[in-house]
């Protein structure tokens, strides 16, 4: 095997690992992920636990990460070096919010669950899509 | 605030919580790069040369998830998703997502897990920001409307 095709094999088992975590830990059922944002309903609690719980691992992967200046495969280890805490980051942040709790989908999720064939979830696909697509050409800012 | 025993499920949420975390550090250790979805996906529709192939590998394994999940467990493992909004609603909702992803640069993945990971500010600043427009949104559709 190539070293590409040993690449792209890894990202594919990664992407698949994480679209599993994200089946079973109930993130791709919108009914749970509002039964976690509805505080003034009868609350579930489930999602504070698939954060902790992806976080408690990611933390010491982290840790790791900084002390490292190359990947595994000897290639560029790429963490983000944006520090500012601005505008674009409030908006985007509560604009995100906003459709997360209307839907009940973040984009992977609505991925993930696009590929069970569920309608709701492709239309939730293309419109985030097309989201994507009028940021890109209307920002003005260039991207760093 | 009641809890909803009924739908409660910590070990399956732990569990699929900590596969997240895996799938994070795996691909920053081993690939060099923050597993999140929104950049990964945005980063597609603005292709560089040599900054392809990864997001497409990435992005097909998620496809593949649900099938593979189906392959391995019973018929009724996982109970069908359930969506209250109608197809309205749900087109702004996407379109809210994707616009808001990229001006915040990142979602649940890139700031909520990888972000609190890394105990960057700025990503605790935009997990805090989502999390509390998705509790007012929900508010307002579940309680006032």
């Amino acid at each position: 095997m190539t070293h590409t095709t040993v690449h792209r094999l890894s990202e594919f088992a990664v992407g698949l690992l994480f679209g599993l975590g994200l089946l079973l830990s109930g993130m791709t059922d919108p009914g749970k992920v509002l039964g976690f944002l509805d505080l003034a309903g009868a609350w579930d609690p489930s999602l504070a636990l698939v954060m902790g719980g992806a976080i408690a691992v990611g933390f010491f992967a982290f840790g790791a990460a900084k002390n490292r200046t190359t990947n595994f495969f000897g290639g560029a280890l790429h963490l983000p070096t944006a520090k500012d805490i601005d505008k674009r980051l409030v908006i985007g942040g509560l604009l995100f919010g906003a459709g997360w709790g209307m839907a009940g989908f973040c984009p992977g999720p609505g991925i993930v669950t696009m590929a069970t064939g569920e309608p709701k979830a492709v239309v939730f696909v293309i419109a985030m899509i097309a989201g994507m697509l009028v940021f890109q050409f209307t920002d003005r800012k260039p991207k760093s | 605030m009641t809890i909803d025993w009924a739908n409660f499920t910590p070990w399956m949420s732990l569990g699929g919580g900590i596969l997240l975390g895996i799938a994070s550090a795996v691909f920053i250790l081993v690939n060099g790069r923050i597993l999140g979805i929104s950049g990964i996906l945005g980063g597609l529709l603005a292709p560089k040369t040599g900054d392809v192939g990864w997001r497409i590998a990435f992005v097909l394994g998620m496809l593949a998830a649900p099938m593979t999940l189906s392959l391995l467990t019973p018929d009724d493992f996982l109970s069908a998703p359930r969506i209250d909004a109608d197809y309205v609603m749900i087109g702004i909702a996407g379109l809210l997502v994707g616009y808001g992803t990229r001006l915040g640069s990142g979602c649940t993945s890139g700031h909520g897990v990888c972000g609190l990971s890394r105990l960057s500010p700025r990503s605790l600043v935009a997990t805090g920001i989502f999390m509390a427009a998705g509790f007012a949104i929900v508010f307002v559709i579940r309680h006032l409307l």
